[in-house]
């Protein structure tokens, strides 16, 4: 694994609000097709450290090396904003919690999807249609709601969208925020299913932050624990939840309600 | 008259509207800030046509104002009116004899020339408006030259009606930079908007101009497969016979009669006999 560049390199990041923690001299290597999964109880920081990655938020310390298609790694901190935000619309993704932050809900279906090709140049209407089509049917949405405005579709279909908008760039590394949160468990089910399989087809890179253990468990393949703004475990998904270290870790894999 | 300075304005002032004036002209297509002044009209009047016709007029000039293409109409008249008060410049209804023309919703249908000034009401200054409400992001959009959600708005349109429905004020980019918004002409103006004269575009309410300098490239928005159409009513005028003006639909009797007849009534009558016109 040595030889291999890894994709993002977090080195000793770090992110304070006025006196209080945001996140601790965070550090580590994500490789390309791995899925990291960012686990702890709200304000734990593990928020705070998925914006400062996806450049919604500028940390105080630290740097954050992307490998990029044309240069190699860089970081992407010090890159000129108009780099980042080309990075954040083709090579990034960003799934949000809430639907309603990632999609645009007066554009339609269609439009919510095709919208990152028009922002990097796709100027054929029939192409852009056509791969906004093809996206739908990938997360399991019906073509004839292709015209259909977001705020006309369940909350399930929403989330689903929101990552067929996403993924339609054809990106290297996806940050997603809960995504998940607030579905229902069957909802869920498709929804981690739909992720897992595309995850695994296009061989992309995720940042996960949640707290659900049983996402992470599906998704990640490896584990990162936080608590108060430092990162407390750190291992593969299956020994950090199997044989937890951590008092913290311990206590949060044991207050998984068991049915 | 002496109780007015030239062009009702103070001089500090036109003086600020110069330089933004200039700026524009410099950085075409780029909306510049400017201290709009209170003027005795009300907001959407053409505040800001007036504020920038008061700014580029000399005593020597001939000034003609038109709205919707009509010498004749209370906008028109009202500012034609204004100005021969307080500048006590020669006014016209003729395009090709008039040095400065501040037009709302139009350009003459006479191709203008090298010596004109045409300068334009503009009620929102900002293409990207309907898109994103935030003043700060419009702005940083315009700064890094992300215009993909203007095609998404075209998209929609295809989306809905098979065509690009936008009619009127259909953005425009300028010399492959900035996203303009060409204020509400119909788009069939939009090919016109490459012109040998200066075109400025001032708005009063949201205290933004910008510019057009002669000769410059403007290209209106499409795609691929659905390329821009400046379309127009598919009638000659009524009057005049011409094919290849720009037309309105007048409703002429409560049976649903109609006729189309030129917008640009100057170019209209200058084709009409002298008899017909006296009659």
């Amino acid at each position: 694994m040595s030889d291999v560049i890894p994709l993002l390199d977090i080195q000793n990041l770090s992110k304070n609000y006025g006196a209080r923690v945001g996140c601790r001299d965070v550090s580590f290597k994500l490789y390309p097709g791995e899925v990291m999964g960012v686990v702890g109880e709200s304000g734990s920081g593990k928020s705070t450290l998925l914006n400062c990655m996806a450049g919604h938020l500028t940390p105080d310390t630290g740097q954050i090396l992307f490998d990029t298609r044309a240069e190699g790694p860089r970081d992407t901190l010090r890159m000129s904003e108009p780099e980042r935000r080309m990075l954040g619309r083709t090579d990034w993704a960003f799934v949000h919690q809430n639907p309603r932050d990632g999609l645009r809900m007066r554009v339609s279906a269609g439009g919510n999807v095709g919208e990152r090709l028009m922002a990097v140049g796709a100027r054929h209407y029939g192409n852009i249609r056509h791969a906004a089509e093809d996206w739908l049917e990938r997360v399991e949405i019906d073509t004839d709601r292709m015209d259909d405005r977001p705020a006309q579709f369940s909350g399930g279909m929403q989330q689903r969208l929101q990552i067929a908008r996403n993924l339609v760039s054809g990106p290297r590394l996806v940050f997603m925020d809960e995504p998940t949160g607030g579905l229902d468990v069957s909802v869920q089910a498709r929804l981690l299913d739909l992720l897992r399989g595309l995850v695994r087809k296009m061989g992309l890179s995720a940042i996960i932050v949640t707290h659900d253990l049983a996402v992470v468990r599906l998704l990640a393949d490896r584990l990162m624990v936080m608590k108060d703004g430092d990162v407390v475990e750190t291992g593969l998904t299956d020994q950090v939840l199997d044989d937890p270290q951590h008092a913290y870790t311990q206590l949060l894999v044991s207050s998984v309600l068991q049915v | 008259m002496d109780d007015y300075n030239f062009a009702y304005l103070d001089e500090q002032t036109k003086r600020m509207i110069r330089r933004a004036i200039l700026k524009g002209l410099a950085v075409p297509g780029y909306q510049v800030p400017f201290a709009s002044r209170e003027m005795p009209m009300p907001y959407g009047w053409g505040t800001g046509g007036v504020q920038v016709s008061a700014s580029v007029m000399t005593p020597d000039d001939t000034f003609k104002v038109i709205d919707q293409g009509a010498d004749d109409t209370t906008n028109a008249v009202s500012i034609r009116k204004f100005f021969e008060k307080t500048a006590n410049v020669a006014v016209t209804e003729h395009t090709k004899e008039a040095s400065v023309i501040q037009t709302r919703h139009r350009i003459p249908e006479e191709l203008l020339t090298e010596d004109q000034i045409l300068v334009y009401q503009v009620p929102i200054p900002e293409p990207l408006r309907f898109i994103e409400p935030r003043e700060t992001e419009t702005r940083k959009m315009h700064a890094l030259e992300e215009y993909g959600l203007m095609h998404v708005r075209l998209y929609e349109n295809i989306a809905q009606h098979g065509a690009i429905t936008t009619a009127y004020a259909y953005p425009v980019k300028v010399e492959e930079r900035y996203v303009m918004d060409p204020s509400p002409i119909p788009k069939f103006d939009n090919p016109k908007l490459e012109s040998d004269a200066i075109q400025l575009f001032g708005a009063g309410r949201e205290q933004r101009i910008y510019a057009l300098p002669p000769f410059t490239k403007v290209v209106s928005l499409d795609f691929d497969d659905h390329p821009f159409d400046p379309s127009k009513a598919d009638h000659p005028c009524a009057l005049c016979c011409s094919t290849t003006s720009y037309l309105d639909e007048v409703i002429v009797d409560d049976e649903g009669g109609r006729m189309f007849v030129c917008s640009d009534t100057d170019y209209c009558a200058s084709r009409q006999p002298k008899e017909e016109q006296a009659a």
